[in-house]
């Protein structure tokens, strides 16, 4: 049975944390709003930009002189995958989903014997990973120092990727992020960015072709289809910045809860251990003056 | 004149969207291009250059470094990543852009592809400060 100074201090330190935890909540619904906008006017550009390679793309006729990076280099030995994690903790299962859903996917790949090579993105990330696949990193950036998520920080990592694909270090990329649904629920996406993989497959969308071109197909799609790999990865991680916010937010109100759950109880048995100690104490002097 | 859709958007966020626009010059690829309404689909690319729009009562004119255009069913879509109202550009500004823009050309083993852009650059924005 702890002591009720014990006691008294566990409460006082619980509220402390509770206070944290509210503030922290507090930060990252602000936060949040401004990511989720964010991300909503980033959508226009990548969703443009998708239409456009579509549409190109259904004009190209001959798949063998078509540019690499949309049709892959034929092999499919080598697999990168980029895992886009935050750079803090604190936000509940955000960056474990991530993980978990990119370690099923290696799993399976080095099941079916091919390489694997692993870019992460944020600290997290690398920490989480490095123990069992350090071998197959091959590098690991993080954007601690920028305030806001930009497009020139995803240009290049997007740029990374292009000249290790050239230097033919890989036949298949794969991004790994966090989609944003709402502040509860974020599901962790697995992208594949290279070869292109059309989006919108099922839906039958009428594609006009009878565009006119300047210059010529062919050299628009290899000039564009570069500008696609940062444009998918800067959508991804307006998308992860405002899951990682949600996540935190979620978790911190929870935390928030947890604590003033925590504190009902300890503040009960401080009040029966108090209660306890002086009916003792009423016991003891009531039956010391019956004996005289 | 005529009036038709333009919207300019940047990763970040849309830029611009107008809906009566009358004449948009753009710096494509191959060399400057007026857009006018009912203009048959495109898709091009944009060099170093000053976007001129036009409607009935004001002229905007913004500078970009590259970007994708694209015209369908009377909307133009310029998707780029740099770009900069004219108005607000000061000339430290546009000094700095020369400077790295220079200092690209200097750099040995550049295709000529990509020096045709940076001489594009130097001379479009030295164009702007002496205006």
């Amino acid at each position: 049975m702890p002591s009720l100074d014990d006691l008294r201090k566990r409460i006082t330190s619980v509220k402390s944390t509770q206070k944290i935890t509210k503030a922290m909540k507090m930060v990252a619904a602000a936060k949040l709003r401004k990511a989720q906008e964010n991300a909503e006017k980033g959508r226009p550009y990548s969703e443009k930009m998708n239409n456009i390679i579509l549409n190109l793309s259904a004009g190209v006729s001959d798949p063998q002189s078509a540019p690499k990076l949309l049709v892959g280099t034929g092999k499919e030995d080598v697999h990168l995958c980029v895992v886009l994690t935050s750079d803090r903790g604190l936000c509940g299962g955000f960056n474990s989903n991530i993980i978990k859903k990119a370690k099923n996917y290696f799993e399976k790949i080095q099941k079916e014997g091919k390489s694997l090579k692993i870019i992460t993105v944020g600290s997290k990330g690398y920490d989480q990973l490095k123990r069992q696949y350090g071998k197959s990193i091959i590098e690991n950036i993080s954007f601690k120092e920028s305030k806001n998520i930009n497009y020139f920080d995803a240009a290049k990592v997007g740029n990374l990727i292009i000249e290790k694909f050239q230097n033919e270090e890989f036949d298949f990329c794969t991004i790994f992020f966090n989609k944003f649904k709402n502040v509860i629920s974020q599901i962790p996406q697995a992208q594949q960015i290279i070869p292109l993989e059309n989006e919108n497959k099922d839906k039958d969308e009428k594609l006009e072709s009878n565009y006119e071109f300047e210059p010529d197909e062919d050299e628009i799609l290899s000039n564009l289809l570069p500008k696609n790999i940062s444009t998918q990865i800067f959508k991804a991680m307006l998308e992860n910045s405002a899951s990682e916010q949600g996540s935190r937010m979620t978790a911190m109100d929870n935390a928030t809860r947890n604590a003033g759950d925590l504190v009902d109880k300890l503040t009960i048995q401080y009040n029966r251990s108090r209660q306890a100690a002086i009916t003792k104490e009423l016991i003891e002097i009531i039956s010391g003056a019956e004996s005289l | 004149m005529d009036q038709f859709n333009l919207e300019i958007i940047s990763p970040e966020k849309s830029f611009l969207t107008k809906s009566d626009t009358e004449e948009v010059v753009i710096p494509a690829i191959e060399g400057y291009m007026g857009i006018l309404k009912d203009h048959i689909p495109l898709i091009s690319f944009l060099k170093p250059g000053i976007i001129d729009v036009r409607s009935k009562n004001e002229t905007l004119n913004y500078y970009v470094d590259d970007g994708i255009v694209e015209f369908k069913d009377n909307t133009l879509s310029i998707l780029t990543s740099n770009i900069f109202d004219l108005k607000e550009m000061d000339k430290n500004k546009v000094d700095k852009i020369v400077k790295d823009a220079e200092e690209g050309l200097k750099k040995e083993n550049i295709e000529d592809h990509e020096r045709y852009i940076l001489d594009q650059k130097i001379e479009v924005l030295n164009s702007i400060k002496s205006n």
